[in-house]
């Protein structure tokens, strides 16, 4: 039997790697926001590993709306980085200062 | 070791080992396909928790449509390697110990002392004709049925956004653009006209005379 502990030990391990690929690839906006997704999906492993083990459907529905969002949220970064790609020819985050008074 | 944990432990290492490769890797494509392992990995694991119907979406949606967008991006983006690699090494150190803390704190909560078999038990085996698509849709279209309706605008939201922030307007004498207020506005009066003309009455042929030639 696989206990919930082994599921839950599992995401923190997949949420701490994606925490430490933010601050290994701090230059590349792409990788982070894919770290962003790890993220994500580290979480939505917790609420499902808790649905299944409080036999309750709501964690399920959770998960369904952060999967929306967090597409939403993919496309529209995805947007932005095109943008200032084009308007910096760049994704380096130490570029991106110009809001830095 | 049951069969069970045989399958969850292999996923669960292929999952955490592509996420190390993700992260670890220099090549941004690389880093997208390694994160489509991880995806599929950790959708074997939600099927193996019994939530079969995200486990699907989420290989269809993510791996299949979010990751291939963020592949298009990368492949589209002519973006320079070596200077976003700069301070990898410098930076791996304190990753690295923020990363083994937070696991620790989370381990401290999470693990097997406090959520172990014993103290939470068994979970709910459901027999083989559940369908956890049903299940999740009943309470999607019932209790959640306003969240699911705003969760669809969100995602109209996100196209118009995405499509807004895109879009190259390009100047009118290269390319030609409808003009909709314009179209909208026009008037029948602008365009078609009636002419008030007197009936003219053409002169009906002359019979040919035989004698004339």
């Amino acid at each position: 039997m696989v206990a919930l502990s082994d599921y839950l030990v599992f995401s923190a391990i997949l949420f701490t790697l994606s925490l430490a690929g933010i601050f290994l690839n701090r230059k590349n906006v792409i990788v982070l926001l894919m770290a962003i997704e790890l993220m994500l999906l580290a979480v939505n492993t917790n609420l499902i590993a808790f649905s299944f083990f409080l036999n309750d459907i709501s964690g399920q529905i959770f998960v369904f709306f952060i999967l929306t969002v967090a597409a939403a949220e993919a496309a529209i970064g995805l947007a932005i980085i095109v943008l200032v790609f084009r308007n910096r020819n760049s994704i380096n985050v130490d570029d991106l200062g110009s809001l830095k008074g | 070791m049951t069969f069970e944990q045989l399958i969850f432990y292999v996923l669960a290492g292929i999952a955490v080992l592509a996420s190390i490769m993700m992260i670890s890797v220099n090549n941004p494509v690389k880093a997208a396909l390694w994160l489509v392992l991880t995806f599929i990995a950790t959708a074997g694991v939600w099927i193996m928790m019994q939530a079969e119907f995200l486990g699907i979406v989420l290989i269809l949606v993510y791996a299949g449509a979010v990751m291939v967008l963020f592949l298009f991006v990368v492949m589209m983006l002519d973006v320079n390697l070596v200077k976003l690699r700069e301070g990898f090494t410098r930076y791996l150190p304190i990753g690295v110990l923020a990363a083994v803390a937070i696991f620790a704190m989370l381990y401290m909560v999470l693990g097997p002392h406090q959520f172990g078999l014993d103290k939470t038990g068994e979970p709910v085996r459901f027999a083989a004709d559940y369908s956890n698509t049903e299940a999740l849709g009943l309470q999607l279209y019932t209790v959640h049925a306003y969240a699911f309706i705003l969760a669809a605008v969100l995602l109209l939201v996100g196209i118009v956004a995405a499509i807004a922030l895109t879009i190259r307007r390009r100047p009118p004498h290269e390319v030609k653009y409808q003009n909709i207020d314009k179209q909208v506005r026009v008037n029948p009066k602008e365009r078609f006209e009636m002419v008030k003309m007197n009936a003219v009455k053409e002169k009906p042929v002359a019979p040919k005379q035989e004698g004339d030639e």
